[in-house]
């Protein structure tokens, strides 16, 4: 759901929930476990495995666009309804489903170009 | 999405704005998951802390309360998780006026909406149990999957604003767990030890939940013996959806869809064998330091056997270290009636009632008191606050009570 976006990807096989991975405030990871802890996500399109945790990444992600602290876009492998329904509120992008592992195909730090109504994700010579 | 007449009229606005952008909201998350069409709930459970809510959420929940009264309230009854703060506590926890200000906010404009503020995670225990094969909109991970497995009811995760959007419109997408076929295990665990303490089970929830890895997994389990019990069941079920996002499990011979494997389970699903050293590594892998800044027991609220058993622990003994005990405000009149609350903060605890710790700005607390070091016999706890800056620890209620006293963990 969501436009079109072009911009750097982030990427790890590893989860995502923004209440436990995020400090909010920095914009960076903050989880010690996460792959990608102490890289800022702020404009980054996220490319992840799976949503993780709790219910509070649907306000968190609607909150964290109104601070202007907030990923570019979130492409994950699967997804729970909580990160479909804070996509849906915080107006974030969002690509899910492949028939691939997503965090594979996608080299960390390419340019990419996501188009949610297209189903797809594409990389930037 | 099939819509019926009722909702086409609402989607046209008929029924006024809050319906109709609320419609729209579930719309959209519907036809993402492909549902069919929606089905009627009969509860919705709200999770909403001004610190996921943030300024901007309580901006954009005040503007929904300011549509017109008989336009804008929910129409089956909804009721709220826990909220930032106990305001009886706010000093305890090191919250400043701000924070306080915001979630009064909040409270009024969910009033305003016909919201029940319930502020409770064990709403299963205290105010009402779904039964089996009602819907619902059911918020927190932990209630969605105690309700979706011990009770059998039907319930995804539905964060703050679809659970809200859910109340108002009296129903929810036909998606996931709603559906009997997304209910069949896809993996099954044979647990070969029976946990005993609460911390126990919920690092076996927290080891399951691992395994399973994402919301589409459905683990049925077999072994142990005996019946669990219900706050046995909580702290598994909230620590495996903490884990694991996971929201519902079967039990063969326990939960009621499986009375026996093939109720639930097809042959050649993946399987695994979950041994007492699988939940000794995960607790162990927390063990960073002996040293403890700060008790807590939260996630889930305890209920009032819990806190029963924590009272009688904490009799005649000092603290060195603060302890807090976080309940429902349900619970919390009977536990000052019966005297557990006394026996408690005598010893220098303090009992807590209608938040969650790390609902209540965790992080601030941390800077606010100079707790870093924390002990909890809770796995869902331990889980979520490594990423708020805490070195978590889990061990059981009765090494947690006598670290409050020594001030180390043995």
């Amino acid at each position: 759901m969501g436009r079109a976006v072009r911009g750097e990807a982030l990427v790890a096989h590893d989860g995502f929930s923004a209440r436990y991975d995020l400090d909010r405030i920095k914009g960076v990871f903050s989880r010690p476990a996460h792959k990608l802890v102490g890289q800022s996500y702020v404009g980054k399109i996220l490319v992840l495995d799976t949503a993780k945790g709790g219910v509070a990444t649907a306000w968190m992600l609607h909150e964290m666009q109104a601070r202007g602290i907030v990923p570019l876009a979130l492409v994950l492998n699967s997804v729970n309804p909580i990160l479909a329904q804070g996509a849906a509120l915080g107006d974030v992008p969002m690509l899910a489903g492949f028939d691939e592992d997503i965090t594979a195909a996608i080299p960390h730090g390419a340019q990419v170009e996501v188009d949610p109504q297209a189903k797809s994700i594409s990389i930037l010579v | 999405m099939k819509l019926n007449d009722e909702e086409q009229d609402i989607l046209a606005g008929k029924f006024g704005l809050l319906p109709q952008q609320a419609l729209a909201h579930q719309k959209s998350v519907g036809e993402f998951f492909g549902a069919a069409d929606f089905v009627p709930v009969t509860q919705a459970h709200i999770m909403a802390d001004t610190e996921s809510l943030g300024e901007a959420g309580v901006l954009w929940l005040e503007k929904l309360a300011t549509i017109t009264e008989g336009q804008r309230q929910v129409r089956v009854p909804t009721i709220t998780d826990p909220r930032g703060t106990d305001f009886a506590k706010a000093a305890t926890l090191g919250q400043t006026q701000a924070m306080l200000d915001l979630e009064r906010r909040a409270i009024d404009a969910f009033v305003k909406l016909g919201v029940t503020m319930t502020d409770t995670c064990i709403n299963y225990q205290t105010v009402q149990a779904p039964i089996a094969y009602e819907h619902v909109a059911y918020g927190d991970t932990g209630v969605v999957i105690y309700s979706n497995s011990v009770c059998a009811a039907r319930s995804n995760f539905e964060g703050g604003p679809s659970a809200l959007a859910a109340g108002i419109t009296g129903r929810t997408p036909r998606y996931g767990f709603h559906l009997p076929e997304q209910r069949r295990a896809t993996l099954r665990v044979v647990v070969d030890f029976t946990p005993g303490t609460l911390n126990e089970w919920g690092a076996l929830g927290g080891v399951i939940g691992r395994l399973a890895g994402n919301y589409w997994a459905v683990p049925v389990i077999e072994g142990g013996e005996g019946v669990p019990k219900s706050d046995q069941l909580k702290h598994f079920g909230a620590a495996m959806a903490s884990f694991g996002s996971t929201a519902l499990f079967h039990w063969v011979g326990i939960t009621p869809e499986a009375r026996q494997l093939s109720d639930v389970a097809s042959a050649g699903i993946p399987s695994h064998v979950v041994s007492k050293t699988d939940i000794d590594v995960l607790q162990k892998s927390y063990m960073v330091d002996d040293r403890v800044d700060v008790v807590v027991f939260s996630a889930p609220q305890l209920s009032l056997y819990e806190l029963r058993d924590l009272a009688a622990l904490c009799e005649g003994r000092r603290f060195t270290v603060p302890l807090l005990a976080v309940t429902s405000p349900q619970v919390k009149p009977d536990a000052d009636r019966m005297g557990y609350t006394a026996r408690i903060e005598d010893a220098g605890g303090s009992v807590l009632s209608g938040m969650c710790f790390y609902q209540s700005y965790a992080r601030e607390i941390a800077e606010a008191k100079g707790w870093n070091r924390l002990a909890t016999n809770s796995a869902k706890l331990v889980n979520i606050l490594g990423g708020y800056g805490y070195r978590p620890m889990l061990a059981s209620m009765e090494s947690c009570v006598n670290a409050a006293v020594s001030g180390k963990l043995a």
